[in-house]
């Protein structure tokens, strides 16, 4: 399954999103992938996301593939709004 | 002596001994292991200990620096996670020891973080990979401190400092900061801020400056290594003073302007742009009586878009929090107020920009040199057709309160005719001096005649304040003037409402108006 997100904090990409993205897809066995301005990168890497030049306006795709797919979805969509990002 | 100019991250002035950041030796040989399940075992419990250990740095940053700067060394610890896969099949390919697979790793993920050149926030995570890969290296090897045990106070010296450094010193030794790297938003500068201590960054100082004496001069942005006497005793001078001044600052900060009998002063800040919004609010003031604008022109050929202005605006409203800012209208040029009658295309999307910047917090408008009323109802008028094009376009304006500068005799003459006009007056001395006493400023031969105290510009002083009393008009003081501690007591006794000076003025100022009667 597939969703998309909008960047709403005005500084972009940076350390603080970027540990609450790998923290919270780590809880999951499934595969999560991050996808911005045609690069994919592990949501579970937290190195990786960083580097992701992502900025506010700008929207990235998450894919998730696996049993517990569902519940990551949910719960990766809870933590992206609980710090507005 | 030897002066190395950097960048200061913090003002402020240090004297003492210059001791140089020893780092913890971690150099690695890459040697063969037969056992490879031994050597990754190893690994993780070397992980798991520096983990541990990030974050306890990270509770103590907490204490110290805030959550948000404390936030990194989660990060940190999840830095580590990343390493695994790479670690592991380092290890296990090429059969070598785990110290040699996480330098490698550490060395792969900052060439990576080096490349990404269009974002300097990520190059300057290097730093951060490297130091958390060394303590992973100390832990698998049983750890050790990084031997920084000061026994006197110093001027810290380094190359750089990771935040885990400067997290596990001992503050009570630390007089000043030096870095070679570094940046103004690392987070050294942010715990020297915290500390109030001086930091600069970037600074070249050699490397064999340890244990010589050394004078870190945060204005200035430098460090003065092996100073002579003369230099020295001058700064030890202005050490002191600087000591004063912190000890004002903790004592009046967060206080009122009050006298004894109970009488309250508007102390406000004069600023010249964005730059200084710190400095006003670190000196407590109660708001910003003198906004000059024409920085905004100064920095660009061409005069600023209306977009420009108003994010400049609307972030100084919006940093002082519903307190008072007063924004004087561009003073270029032929003299102020008159080119903006002048050239109204100018004037109008200034005032646009200021009536539009309102809505975010509590700005006030004043309009520079004037001699006549005429010229302050035609800076209203246009004041009421940007208030008519906003309102019919729906944005959002607030009732700005206007004022106008006394800075002409002319001015002083007529004050209750111009008190009928505004809210209030703000006393510029500077040019007032001037007009009264004919001083030319740039004339150097005259000024030996240049006299602030003179009687004339103290009555016109007290004229300008009952003449604004009268028509309930409050009546401040931003000139020079208004700063200088000798005369004080004495505006306050004519009844004066408001005094705006330079930031640095204000908790000085502060103490006399709380001891007066």
């Amino acid at each position: 399954m597939t969703f998309t997100y909008l960047v709403n904090d005005p500084k972009g990409m940076h350390a603080r999103p970027a540990g609450v993205m790998a923290a919270t897809a780590k809880e999951f066995a499934s595969d999560i992938t991050v996808e911005y301005g045609g690069e994919k990168v592990d949501m579970k890497k937290i190195l990786p996301l960083m580097g992701l030049p992502m900025k506010k306006g700008g929207t990235f795709t998450v894919t998730i593939e696996g049993e517990d797919a569902e519940a990551a979805e949910a719960a990766i969509r809870r933590a992206l709004n609980d710090i507005d990002f | 002596m030897e002066v190395f100019q950097g960048k200061a991250s913090f003002k402020g002035v240090a004297i003492g001994k210059i001791a140089e950041m020893k780092k913890a030796d971690t150099v690695v040989r890459r040697t063969h292991v037969d056992d490879v399940d031994a050597e990754i075992a190893r690994y993780h419990a070397g992980k798991e200990m520096a983990q541990k250990e990030i974050m306890e740095l990270h509770d103590k940053a907490l204490k110290e620096v805030g959550e948000a700067q404390a936030e990194i060394f989660e990060v940190h610890a999840m830095f580590l996670d990343d390493f695994d896969d790479s670690v592991e099949n380092i290890i296990r390919e090429q059969s070598v020891n785990a110290e040699y697979a996480v330098a490698t790793t550490a060395d792969n993920t900052a060439a990576m973080l080096a490349a990404m050149d269009d974002n300097p926030y990520m190059q300057a995570r290097q730093t951060d990979v490297k130091d958390v890969a060394d303590r992973v290296i100390r832990d698998m090897n049983g750890g050790s401190g990084s031997g920084n045990n000061f026994t006197e106070q110093v001027i810290l010296v380094a190359d750089d400092l990771a935040p885990s450094e400067t997290v596990q010193l001992d503050k009570s030794k630390v007089l000043a900061f030096v870095t070679r790297g570094g940046s103004t938003n690392s987070h050294t500068a942010i715990l020297a801020r915290t500390m109030n201590i001086p930091a600069l960054c970037q600074t070249p100082v050699p490397a064999n400056v340890d244990g010589k004496m050394g004078i870190v001069d945060g204005f200035k942005g430098c460090i003065i290594v092996d100073p002579d006497e003369e230099t020295l005793k001058q700064y030890k001078e202005q050490a002191a003073a600087e000591e004063e001044k912190k000890r004002l600052l903790r004592e009046l900060k967060g206080k009122e302007t009050v006298t004894k009998s109970g009488r309250k002063i508007k102390l406000y800040a004069n600023i010249g742009g964005i730059g200084d919004l710190n400095f006003v609010l670190e000196n407590d003031a109660a708001g910003i009586g003198l906004f000059r604008s024409e920085f905004l022109y100064l920095q660009s050929n061409d005069y600023p878009t209306e977009e420009e202005q108003f994010k400049a605006y609307r972030t100084v409203a919006e940093m002082m929090a519903g307190k008072e800012v007063v924004v004087r209208t561009l003073a270029l040029g032929f003299r102020a107020i008159r080119i903006c009658l002048t050239r109204p295309e100018i004037f109008k999307t200034q005032l646009r920009t200021l009536y539009r910047a309102s809505a975010f917090g509590n700005i006030d408008i004043m309009f520079p040199m004037i001699t006549s009323v005429w010229e302050v109802q035609q800076a209203k008028k246009y004041c009421e057709e940007v208030k008519k094009e906003l309102h019919d376009q729906n944005i959002p304006f607030k009732d700005v309160p206007l004022g106008i500068m006394i800075e002409t005799p002319a001015a002083v003459m007529i004050a209750d005719e111009l008190a009928e006009e505004v809210d209030f007056f703000s006393i510029g001395t500077n040019d007032l001096t001037q007009y009264t006493e004919a001083i030319d400023r740039q004339n150097q031969k005259l000024e030996k005649f240049f006299n602030p105290h003179h009687p004339a510009i103290l009555r016109e002083i007290q004229m300008t304040i009952d003449a604004g009393h009268r028509h309930n008009t409050w009546v401040g003081i931003c000139g020079e003037l208004g700063a200088d501690p000798t005369l004080t007591e004495q505006f306050v006794k004519m009844g004066i409402d408001e005094l705006s000076m330079s930031p640095s003025s204000i908790l000085p100022v502060r103490k006399i108006i709380r001891e007066m009667d």
